[in-house]
């Protein structure tokens, strides 16, 4: 199915749709990494929510993709793509929630950080330098995933750009801030990876007793805030873990 | 709560599930739950609990655990051979056992995953909504983790049969699976290729896991020009991911977003069967189109409809 509906909006290219199995829609809003798509993405995720139509179980957005998971006995895909562009043309009488921007502070080298070194060797930078280049961004969730409450960052400073890890670490702690290419992020629990690890943050990010589990949705920033080991100690502290 | 089995051995890969954790998708939390969900719900049915309800997944191998209440139980999916107390017992039937009885199982001789069900369920906390394991992101079932030895796990409120029940028709599982799959939703990638995808036998390779089998064969082509990677997005289970080097992955209910095209998605009413497939069985994919998918799953939920008032009826 791509059903283009060309007259529905002339401002904003049409929205296609993908089929996924029987019980799921890919919308399709565009086929790059750029802030106005996901900003889109995520007004329609936030439209969808608030609508609450009893056919629909789930929104995941993802960079450019929003995935729709229906019941097949309620409603059919094509009635639920009529249904996405109706709640498009009407967005302009609704209000979303902006997004909003997390800070998180990050201890950075020595312990917290064993790769700051390497990153700033591989670009010629003090590693003062690294963390002010850092610090700097205030970085898009394009999307979570890969595992929970993992961020996908848009964003990272290019003199930051450096390679991961040719032999990956067995156990990354939870909390830990790397880069790995073009790409930063942090782990929100601890697991294998084999990132560039610059920093650690002393915020216990996911938490599956928590509701909602992690303090950020798709579509937010996050920014990231210089702390010394001691206010790493003290708010390690006042974390329930 | 008061224990209600305790975990003498484990066996291979046992962990506690549900039918999935279906609301946090959007954080990266994938859906978990039984693999084999007909086979869950089943043995769920045949001790008179809702198919929501809390089982043991047994992987490959049983376990053998230690009844410290009085309880039914049923044991369904893969055959492992069921034991209580020693004596040979029948799966795909209710059971009734008291404190002190040992239930031992063996290797699957047919199928990959077993389940065991109990009266009230495997009272696990719930997180996010449900009881399932997640491994990767150690949430869910206990602890996050496989069970071991020394494990108690509880049991929710639930009553006890008035009569047993049985169901009278059992699945024999093959090790050549046919998998009924919807192309989409990057079929466009592979346009020219779509035909013979649908034609090839692939053959399970042995680093399968709980997240995705990995399936051996001939490489499945992207036409002229079709980038390798896309821009990653979300996935649903039973999606046919194919990778750079054109092995195709199946995507179990693990994973909530994938960087690789996917060419095809197993019909929901296939997704129970995967739950049976094992390294070294064969699978191919039938092509169904979405209008005639739609019919065979809603076909598949009248079923398990049925089968569930015909054994709360008994027979």
């Amino acid at each position: 199915m791509d059903n283009r509906d060309d007259k529905a909006d002339n401002r904003l290219p049409a929205v296609r749709f993908r089929i996924s199995g029987d019980r799921a829609l890919i919308a399709v809003y565009g086929d790059r990494v750029e802030p106005e798509i996901n900003e889109r993405v995520r007004r329609m995720a936030a439209l969808i929510e608030a609508a609450r139509h009893p056919a629909i179980e789930a929104v995941v957005p993802s960079y450019a993709t929003l995935a729709i998971h229906y019941d097949p006995d309620l409603i059919d895909p094509a009635a639920l793509g009529g249904l996405l562009r109706d709640l498009e043309v009407r967005a302009e009488e609704t209000t979303v929630p902006p997004a909003t921007t997390i800070e998180i502070p990050v201890c950075y080298g020595g312990e917290f950080g064993p790769d700051l070194a390497t990153v700033a060797a591989h670009n010629r930078l003090a590693s003062e330098e690294v963390i002010g280049l850092h610090c700097r961004t205030v970085y898009r969730i394009y999307a979570i995933g890969f595992t929970p409450g993992f961020c996908y960052l848009g964003g990272l400073d290019p003199r930051l750009h450096t390679p991961r890890l040719a032999t990956p670490r067995q156990r990354v702690p939870a909390g830990s801030v790397g880069i790995a290419g073009g790409q930063t992020g942090i782990y929100p629990l601890a697991s294998p990876g084999g990132w560039q690890l610059i920093g650690r943050t002393p915020l216990l990010l996911f938490d599956g007793g928590r509701t909602p589990p992690v303090p950020y949705r798709p579509g937010d920033a996050i920014r990231f805030r210089p702390i010394a080991a001691e206010a790493f100690f003290r708010l390690a502290g006042e974390e329930k873990r | 709560m008061n224990p209600a089995l305790r975990i003498l051995a484990p066996g291979l890969g046992l962990t506690v599930q549900d039918l999935g954790r279906f609301g946090a998708r959007h954080l990266g939390v994938p859906p978990s739950g039984a693999l084999d969900d007909y086979a869950h719900r089943v043995a769920n049915w045949l001790v008179g609990n809702p198919s929501a309800c809390a089982t043991l997944e047994m992987t490959v191998s049983g376990p053998r655990i230690e009844c410290l209440i009085a309880a039914d139980i049923a044991v369904t999916g893969a055959a492992m051979g069921l034991w209580l107390n020693g004596t040979v017992r029948r799966p795909w039937a209710s059971l009734r056992v008291r404190p002190g009885d040992v239930l031992e199982l063996g290797l699957a001789e047919n199928g990959c995953r077993g389940y065991l069900a109990l009266t009230g369920g495997i009272a696990v906390p719930e997180v996010l909504g449900s009881r399932s394991t997640c491994l990767a992101g150690g949430l869910g079932g206990l602890e996050g983790r496989l069970l071991a030895a020394g494990d108690l796990l509880p049991a929710g409120p639930g009553e006890l049969l008035t009569v047993p029940r049985r169901l009278p028709w059992t699945p024999i599982y093959p090790q050549h699976h046919l998998l009924r799959a919807i192309p989409g939703p990057h079929d466009h990638l592979f346009a020219g290729e779509l035909g013979r995808f649908f034609e090839t036998t692939f053959t399970v390779s042995p680093r399968s896991d709980r997240m995705g089998l990995r399936l051996d064969g001939p490489a499945v082509a992207r036409d002229a020009g079709a980038p390798s990677g896309i821009v990653s997005e979300p996935v649903v289970p039973g999606a046919i991911q194919v990778p750079g080097d054109g092995q195709p992955i199946l995507l179990l209910r693990e994973q909530t977003i994938g960087g690789y095209a996917c060419i095809a998605t197993v019909l929901s009413a296939d997704l129970w069967r995967i739950g049976q497939v094992k390294p070294g069985d064969t699978v191919r994919f039938v092509r169904v189109g979405l209008a005639a998918g739609r019919r065979l799953a809603a076909q598949w939920r009248d079923f398990l409809a049925t089968t569930e008032r015909l054994l709360a009826a008994g027979r």
